[in-house]
């Protein structure tokens, strides 16, 4: 009798708890707010970020959500202060977006020390879900690794067999060659070629010029940022793609596009895991995001920023807290992802998001029906195909679980 | 001649700050040193310690900086090679080789000296604004070298260093601790600074900064007073560079880009050049505008620029000058 009356009290009180207090949520957004992911990211995450929570209705849900951003300004330094700080001193449960790889590296080694949660949508080194893997991250929207394969091995199977690669000339520009190629010759085609360029340079004229004699159906740019402006830019004047050759490029997003627009960048074929104008979902969402962005469109980086905050929230409703990192991001892997943005999918256990991504071609400015209308799709490639296997990224999480 | 000699003079010593040195500014120096050790002690109780940390680091960097410029009427323009150099170091051999920290730290240190003494010695050829192009172009060439080399990661960066344990034994993890080794470091550097302004050494310096065809007149070997000023203003940047890669746990390109060289710069100006503590507030005033305005994105930048041109313009000899000047003391 003792008993259950005691079971009854504890019950009801543990009802009563749940009913009154809210959960508490705090998210920081972390990244590029003046330099040159500023596009990519910037303001625009922490409006995907804010939409998300609206979206989910966090408040019905017993959760109390409150965002704060900041500037890394593309400094690792800089960047892990302030996660420590937000971890330490604000009492900020997960970091989220965190464009440029060195201060995602960074970030993740914090988050990890902390036992707090990183989603990252904005970086793309594969070591994040790699060497690097964290039990307290998942690594979201793309990886250099996605990308080349999704270029490289699509580019392939619609006839552009022969590849010349403009590599700029450090680690990164390097290791994206290695892995487009290697993608390339398993699909059966072959690399005639590769130059590399200054980094950083201005003037790709002569490598251009090189690319153009070596007479290959492809030339893939295995650079990032302004140097992929300045080739693409330098690439339209010498009428590279009128004379038969495609361009690829292995990390552009579509605000570069539609900074550089389709006059400029026609031809070029680029993979992404997103489009505002893929299907009525992602149109909807786009259309309310432009209304809050002065008229932008959502590039991937935020759309991820706002399906993995939705994802995110869901394993926080479910475990009632958001205090231990760890948990949130186990609970994020066990649960199935989806999402209006990127569909169904999974998070795998070394923290990689796998999703469809899309191979496109930038229009040329007679197709090109508006200011965004950007990209013309050539191919969806599964998920399955699209990332990195899972055992081939070298995570010591994979063998423990 | 005479011309010529007023001419070199100006080069070399662009803006020297016109302060007589009394007798009694040792005892007031003493008190300052005494007021900057009770705030190490406070500050932590009141901001957060990492923060702090990164302000003693660069705080290090700007005075050994001032050395340079303030001291030696030399301005480099390439500080943050032997700075970011030195913390590559660091970081390095605490995590692959395993070295304790304050070996580490020491093998940084010793890198920034050694990479000083080699291009400082090809730098001190020139003067003025050739001088500083040398410096500019051989920082660059280190740059590119930490870009292509494989040790350092390229842009990646060197991440996940471990703290370690203090002579073996004493654990870093906590942050109190680790702040109190910083703490230490930058409290040393800056007494050993201060001891070589004023030793005999530190008077041929500000001779040579004045007026240098004189001081080779009275006989001394200004080269080799320069080289010396040199390699130890390097030495001292690259034991802030080294601590801060333990602190933070990374080494990555920020630290070796032009842009830092300009930073330090930036501090020792906004702070005092030429005074001994100004660096000291400079790289105070500089990290916590990175730090606190961090939520006005591209307005920091802005918000930087606006604090430069009104210090430049308002007082040229910076936040401390100014108060040297209002005390009519040297500080």
């Amino acid at each position: 009798m003792l008993k259950r009356l005691l079971l009854a009290t504890a019950l009801g009180a543990a009802a009563m708890g749940a009913a009154s207090a809210q959960t508490p949520v705090k998210v920081g957004v972390l990244n590029d707010r003046s330099g040159v992911y500023a596009d990519i990211s910037g303001e625009g995450s922490v409006i995907a970020a804010r939409m998300a929570v609206e979206d989910f209705k966090a408040a019905d849900k017993g959760l109390k959500v409150e965002i704060v951003s900041a500037d890394h300004q593309n400094k690792p330094d800089v960047g892990a202060s302030i996660a420590r700080q937000w971890y330490d001193r604000d009492g900020v449960d997960a970091i989220f977006d965190v464009p440029t790889s060195s201060v995602a590296l960074a970030i993740n080694q914090v988050t990890r020390e902390k036992n707090k949660a990183f989603v990252n949508s904005g970086a793309g080194t594969a070591d994040l879900t790699g060497a690097q893997c964290s039990p307290n991250t998942v690594h979201w929207t793309y990886d250099t690794v996605a990308l080349g394969n999704g270029t490289g091995g699509a580019m392939v199977k619609r006839g552009g067999s022969t590849w010349f690669f403009l590599t700029a000339d450090y680690a990164f520009g390097q290791a994206l060659q290695r892995d487009t190629s290697e993608v390339v010759t398993r699909n059966g085609g072959k690399i005639v070629g590769a130059v590399k360029t200054p980094f950083p340079t201005a003037d790709f004229s002569s490598f251009l010029l090189q690319a153009q004699a070596s007479g290959a159906k492809v030339i893939g740019l295995a650079n990032a940022g302004g140097d992929t402006i300045n080739a693409i830019k330098q690439a339209a004047e010498f009428g590279i793609t009128e004379g038969g050759q495609a361009i690829a490029g292995l990390l552009i997003f579509s605000s570069d596009i539609h900074a550089l627009t389709p006059k400029t960048a026609q031809g070029l074929v680029l993979t992404e895991p997103f489009y505002w104008d893929l299907n009525d979902a992602t149109r909807g969402f786009s259309e309310r995001f432009a209304k809050q962005a002065g008229g932008k469109k959502p590039t991937a980086v935020q759309a991820g920023v706002y399906a993995s905050m939705l994802h995110y929230l869901r394993a926080v409703e479910a475990l009632k807290s958001a205090k231990d990192g760890g948990q949130v991001v186990a609970k994020m892997k066990e649960l199935p992802t989806d999402d209006p943005l990127f569909g169904k999918g999974t998070v795998r256990a070394d923290g990689r998001k796998i999703h469809d991504m899309y191979l496109f071609e930038v229009k040329k400015p007679s197709e090109s029906k508006g200011e965004w209308d950007l990209y013309r799709t050539l191919a969806t490639i599964p998920g399955s195909d699209a990332f990195r296997p899972l055992n081939q990224g070298g995570c010591p999480l994979v063998g423990k679980s | 001649m005479a011309h010529s000699a007023a001419a070199a003079s100006d080069a070399a010593s662009p803006i020297a700050p016109a302060l007589p040195e009394g007798h009694d500014a040792k005892g007031f120096h003493r008190m300052v040193f005494a007021g900057i050790a009770v705030l190490l002690v406070v500050l932590p109780f009141v901001l957060y310690p990492v923060f702090l940390m990164k302000v003693l680091c660069f705080a290090l960097f700007a005075l050994a900086f001032n050395l340079l410029l303030g001291y030696g009427g030399l301005l480099s323009f390439g500080h943050a090679a032997y700075f970011g150099m030195a913390s590559y170091v660091s970081a390095y051999t605490a995590k692959v080789w395993g070295l304790t920290p304050e070996l580490a730290i020491l093998a940084g240190t010793v890198t920034a000296a050694l990479l000083g003494l080699a291009f400082g010695a090809l730098a001190i050829r020139r003067q003025g604004i050739y001088f500083s192009m040398i410096t500019l172009a051989l920082a660059q060439m280190v740059f590119f070298f930490s870009l292509q080399a494989k040790f350092t990661g390229g842009e990646d960066g060197i991440q996940a260093v471990p703290r370690g344990n203090l002579f073996g034994v004493i654990s870093l993890a906590d942050d109190r601790v680790l702040y109190a080794l910083v703490a230490v470091i930058f409290f040393l550097g800056m007494l050993l600074i201060y001891r070589i302004i004023h030793s005999p050494f530190g008077q041929v310096l500000k001779a040579i900064r004045d007026n240098e065809p004189r001081a080779i007149s009275l006989g001394y070997r200004a080269t080799q007073y320069k080289l010396a000023v040199f390699v130890l203003s390097t030495t001292l940047a690259g034991l802030a560079g080294a601590t801060k890669s333990i602190v933070f746990q990374l080494a990555s390109l920020t630290d070796v880009h032009w842009s830092m060289s300009g930073e330090v710069v930036l501090m020792t100006l906004v702070g005092g050049m030429g005074t001994v503590f100004g660096p000291i507030l400079g790289s105070f005033v500089i990290v916590a505008m990175e730090n606190y305005l961090a939520q006005f994105g591209a307005w920091v930048t802005i918000i930087q620029g606006v604090v430069f041109v009104i210090c430049v313009l308002v007082f040229r000899e910076g936040i401390v000058g100014l108060f040297a000047r209002l005390l009519k003391r040297p500080l």
